[in-house]
């Protein structure tokens, strides 16, 4: 079976927070770390860049809004150019309504399947829940798993720098795929 | 970790204006401003006193509103248990501690009134018949009793928040932070009502006949947005002084900047649906109030406010960095106090100069008369305490405040 990557225990989010500093100074782009509760500042000592997710909000939220209006625009002026409680067809305060309900959709959506989309969910298994170890994450203990897709990574270099950067313990993870 | 910041990490000396400092004289020199342009503004009275009246009238509101906003603030601040702005409620308290200054400063309002509210020489004719319904409400000893009544109670509840703030400075005393949010909750009632009948008092019966149930949310909504630009213009000069210490940073910024883009949204949400209804309802003596607001020039006063108090600033304040840059929040803070003038301006004095806007040395003189005694009484109040609540139990909590 082909390794999945290099998965490392950590006892404090302090040891953990430390070590996500070397791990991102040594230059490794596929990692992760794994922590049962939100830990402080964790985002920059991983170097983690800002998610893209707002951008997608944001072009859906603008595209939503501007179907709405011209939806509108179109079955008024076009399709259905009808006379309604003494308004030109092109009452456009009367459209605002559904244009804003069709952004907030839009931004609601994007927001939603953008995060499941950027996060590669769902999905069915996962190659860490191999270790039997690691299903403390969600408990006492904290995790850096390092890819074996990492350009940088090397199953001995690799782990080293683990175990030098103050982990528990370390192991090897299969891919079962 | 990156912000870690120790229990006792901030002591009050770091917080407080030292003596001596520059700072002390604002006090002075706001006073002398507000003397100089309650001088100017009575001597030009002579000449128009309507003017004065209406002038008087929009200086007044525009920072009793930022009076009220803060008093709203801190409420909503203790019964919601916020923590991240534990840092910026004292300079709230401040503000808010101007309410017994606006009670003297509503005495022209009171003696104006006959120039005013024409509802008081129609109620008097008598040949106004939707008037002469109205007249159990409006008229002049119910009128001014319940300007009494809105005073003593923004006055009760602001001062009682300020005192109990302070005294906590020295003793520390949980006791007092929980009182104050038992006590919160009532007084977020009282206010919401004070406020929205005040805002009809003062600026919807100014055309008597024309009448909006959300008006006083529209108020409020304004009173809001604008506090906060005057907040984050206090905390960001303040910082930049060197008297904030390290009690506020970015992530104080980023909040400032997400409740400015909030309530930006909201106002124009309020707006909106006030233009809405009133112009999809079509009857006469609703839409007067937009018919006169979309003629002559008041068309692009109208344009303007859609454009500045929610377009630009909406698309402004939309990006993370902008809310998290000094410079640039303060730009938006004080386009957005500028768009707030506007609106006072744009609410009032098309019953004066229908015909168009007429910006003269009187909106001045009364704009510095108010804003200096203001400055004076909010700087003066600074000078009494830690700029911080040192004493809040909490304060760690919102030092080491992060967003995620």
């Amino acid at each position: 079976m082909p390794t999945y990557g290099a998965l490392a225990e950590f006892k404090t989010p302090a040891d953990l927070y430390v070590a996500c500093e070397r791990v991102r100074d040594a230059g490794y782009t596929r990692w992760d770390a794994h922590s049962p509760f939100p830990v402080h500042g964790l985002d920059g000592a991983m170097g983690i860049r800002r998610s893209k997710l707002p951008w997608i909000v944001l072009v859906l939220a603008l595209g939503g809004a501007a179907t709405g209006f011209a939806l509108q625009t179109w079955v008024h002026m076009s399709a259905y150019p009808l006379t309604i409680s003494g308004k030109p067809f092109f009452a456009w305060p009367a459209f605002v309504p559904i244009t804003f309900e069709l952004g907030v959709l839009g931004g609601a959506l994007g927001a939603v399947f953008g995060m499941f989309g950027l996060n590669q969910l769902p999905r069915h298994n996962h190659p860490l829940f191999e270790s039997a170890r690691f299903a403390r994450f969600s408990d006492d203990a904290f995790f850096i798993s390092i890819e074996a897709a990492d350009p940088k990574f090397d199953s001995n270099q690799t782990t080293r720098l683990l175990a030098g950067v103050g982990a528990s313990h370390v192991e090897l993870v299969e891919d079962p795929a | 970790m990156s912000r870690d910041v120790a229990l006792d990490a901030l002591r009050a000396e770091q917080v407080t204006i030292p003596q001596g400092h520059a700072f002390s004289r604002i006090p002075w020199i706001g006073g002398l401003i507000g003397t100089l342009g309650l001088v100017v503004s009575l001597v030009l009275r002579a000449g128009d006193s309507k003017q004065f009246a209406f002038s008087w009238l929009v200086a007044f509101l525009f920072f009793l509103s930022l009076a009220l906003g803060a008093l709203f603030f801190v409420l909503i601040h203790f019964a919601t248990q916020a923590g991240w702005g534990i840092v910026v409620r004292r300079l709230a308290e401040n503000t808010m501690g101007t309410l017994p200054l606006f009670a003297l400063l509503f005495v022209p309002v009171t003696l104006g009134m006959g120039e005013l509210f024409p509802w008081i020489h129609e109620i008097a004719v008598g040949n106004d018949h939707v008037l002469n319904g109205k007249a159990p409400y409006l008229n002049t000893p119910f009128f001014v009793g319940r300007a009494v009544a809105y005073f003593a109670c923004w006055t009760a509840i602001a001062m009682y928040y300020v005192r109990r703030s302070r005294v906590q400075d020295g003793t520390r005393n949980e006791a007092i932070s929980l009182s104050l949010r038992r006590f919160s909750g009532p007084a977020i009632i009282v206010l919401a009502l004070t406020q929205s009948f005040a805002a009809i008092d003062w600026i919807m019966s100014l055309d008597p006949h024309w009448y909006s149930t959300i008006f006083g949310v529209y108020w409020f909504a304004g009173s809001f947005v604008s506090f906060f630009a005057f907040l984050t213009l206090m905390v960001l000069l303040l910082r930049r002084a060197g008297l904030m210490g390290n009690a506020v940073g970015s992530e104080h910024f980023h909040d400032l900047g997400k409740l400015l883009f909030a309530f930006t949204v909201f106002w124009a949400y309020i707006g909106f649906s006030q233009y809405f209804l009133i112009w999809y309802g079509n009857i006469p003596e609703e839409t007067i109030f937009f018919r006169d607001r979309l003629v002559g020039s008041w068309r692009s006063v109208s344009l303007l406010l859609g454009a500045g108090h929610f377009v630009i600033p909406f698309f402004f304040f939309m990006p993370r960095t902008i809310k998290r840059h000094p410079a640039l929040l303060a730009v938006g803070a004080s386009w957005l106090l500028l768009m707030h003038g506007v609106d006072l301006y744009w609410l009032v004095m098309p019953s004066l100069h229908p015909e168009g806007v007429a910006l003269g040395s009187l909106d001045i003189a009364t704009f510095l008369a108010v804003g200096g005694f203001f400055v004076a009484v909010v700087s003066w109040l600074m000078l009494g305490s830690p700029l911080v609540p040192v004493g809040d139990p909490r304060l760690s909590e919102s030092l080491s405040f992060e967003n995620f």
